[in-house]
């Protein structure tokens, strides 16, 4: 990807994310990821209904790549059902960590491509990813 | 001054990280190497010379520590760094000493290691902890420690210099307060034992805590200080070889007396070298001369800052060489992946004082902080890329 493209869409998520600000409704899941490697503090919350991601939003404060990845992931992850979301956050932690990937799954997620070259931000790419997944986890 | 003694600056680095750690003088490695490939031992009974090279140079430097921070030999304890020290006091003396409803008062500017032993004290038996508020320019002063003090104080602990904004505690007047109301004073001097002159015994402080990595020294060493009295009171956290006389089938035991009953297994032994080698450099420069140095370059560095419209400063008055800031509107975080771009080191977030945020409503900076390697002309470089950090997200997408 053109990097001039990558740089566009980052920063226009991060300035203004998306799916930003919480809601008050109990049936949403919820969790806050306060990532002990760096210092993102986002609150996520979602509502799943049959067995489908109906919404996620986020809140708090984090640097340019956690806050654009959320933006980004949230919209990739509307829409689609748990096992199609858990396909998703699998390749794209796959992307970060520089495994094997398909990259025709992740949509926008791909400008991240690159961030293992910065290993201190490689925590930020992999937080609402982590923050989903503890979601997930929650309707076992 | 004495750039030519610290190898990590030959690659033009900026470092200034100096609160989180220093850099290393050669001869500190150096003095370490010697014990590693010249004198390999442990100390305690050996009888051989290498051994007895190294019990030599591991004592020796207690009597290098007491002089430096003026107080007894026997007042020093080596622990593993200045978070050792301070749960030392609170879980060895404090929960001994302390009961239930007695008062020990911190301040929201502390670091997590002032903070959390006291916490898990107060659920343990029942302390009770107040917070002291600073005042309006972010300091704790004497005036307003008095406004919290009750016949149920025992305790007042604080940073002599806190690590986020650097503020100067006048430990002087604060610990002749405590002497006059028998209350204990216990001062985490991490941040101010590198940088100035910390007098033990004239500022009648009751337990000193440092680490020797914030002072040119190698990791995993720090200081405890206490004063010989409430040592002889206060119980070792941990128990082993090296710090009993005896002990016998029907559980009877004795323990070595101050300080090395507190200082159970083999110790960091090329660590306490290297940092009594860091205490002698220090004090070949001096540390006021240290201290001189490292306040004209903050007063410049502030100056400098302020010229730069879109700079945020928290702490522009406060007495140490350690500068709190934000780029406006830029996540913290953000602003030091972009003064590494430019080889700048510095660090971003809420350094340990998480509770700081309830007093300056900011909960992350980035932090410089300084030493006396640094220059003018680093700050100069760092003010020129901040001046021009309209492309910040250019550099750090």
């Amino acid at each position: 990807m053109d990097s001039n493209l990558r740089r566009e869409i980052i920063l226009e998520n991060y300035q203004e994310p998306l799916n930003r600000g919480l809601v008050e409704d109990e049936s949403y899941l919820k969790v806050n990821t306060n990532s002990e490697s760096c210092i993102d503090n986002l609150d996520f919350m979602m509502k799943i209904e049959d067995n489908v991601i109906k919404d996620i939003r986020f809140d708090g404060e984090a640097c340019a790549i956690s806050t654009s990845a959320s933006s980004i992931m949230i919209q990739t992850l509307i829409g689609k059902t748990v096992k199609e979301a858990k396909d998703i956050l699998n390749n794209y932690k796959n992307m970060i960590q520089e495994k094997e990937y398909d990259e025709k799954l992740l949509g926008e997620l791909i400008v991240y491509d690159e961030i293992s070259k910065q290993p201190n931000r490689i925590n930020c790419a992999l937080l609402p990813s982590v923050a989903v997944e503890k979601m997930l986890e929650k309707l076992n | 001054m004495n750039r030519e003694d610290f190898p990590m600056l030959n690659n033009n680095l900026i470092y200034f990280d100096n609160g989180a750690t220093t850099l290393k003088p050669k001869q500190v490695i150096e003095s370490m190497n010697r014990y590693y490939l010249e004198h390999t031992s442990n100390i305690h009974r050996g009888d051989y010379d290498a051994a007895l090279k190294t019990n030599m140079e591991y004592d020796q430097v207690r009597d290098i520590v007491a002089s430096f921070v003026n107080c007894d030999s026997r007042e020093v304890i080596y622990t593993s760094g200045a978070t050792m020290s301070l749960n030392l006091v609170v879980f060895g003396y404090m929960k001994k000493h302390l009961k239930k409803g007695d008062v020990v008062l911190l301040n929201k500017g502390e670091h997590a290691s002032n903070i959390l032993p006291w916490i898990r004290l107060q659920e343990e038996i029942g302390i009770c902890i107040q917070f002291v508020p600073l005042d309006e320019k972010f300091e704790l002063t004497l005036d307003n420690i008095k406004k919290y003090v009750t016949s149920e104080t025992k305790v007042i602990s604080l940073a002599h210099v806190s690590n986020v904004l650097g503020d100067v505690r006048d430990i002087s007047s604060i610990g002749n307060f405590c002497k006059e109301h028998n209350i204990i004073f216990n001062v985490d001097g991490a941040q101010s034992v590198p940088h100035m002159k910390v007098d033990f015994k004239n500022s009648n402080i009751d337990f000193l805590s440092f680490s020797g990595h914030k002072m040119c020294g190698p990791t995993g060493v720090g200081i405890l200080v206490g004063k010989y009295e409430l040592l002889k009171d206060m119980d070792p956290v941990f128990y082993g070889g090296g710090m009993n006389s005896f002990f016998e089938d029907d559980f009877s035991y004795e323990l070595k007396d101050v300080p090395i009953k507190f200082e159970a297994g083999t110790p960091p032994i090329a660590e306490v070298i290297g940092l009594g080698e860091a205490i002698k450099y220090l004090d070949k420069i001096g540390m006021n001369i240290i201290n001189e140095y490292e306040k004209k370059l903050k007063k410049y560095l502030v100056s400098k800052l302020k010229s730069i419209p879109n700079i945020i400063l928290y702490n522009e008055n406060t007495d140490s060489g350690i500068i709190a800031f934000n780029i406006d509107g830029v996540f913290a975080q953000d602003s030091s992946v972009y003064l590494n771009h430019y080889n700048i080191c510095v660090r971003s977030g809420n350094h340990c004082a998480k509770m700081l945020k309830d007093e300056i409503n900011v909960k992350n900076t980035v932090r410089i902080s300084l030493y006396f390697y640094n220059t003018f002309d680093e700050i100069d470089k760092l003010v020129n890329v901040l001046t021009n950090s309209e492309d910040i997200f250019k550099i750090v997408l």
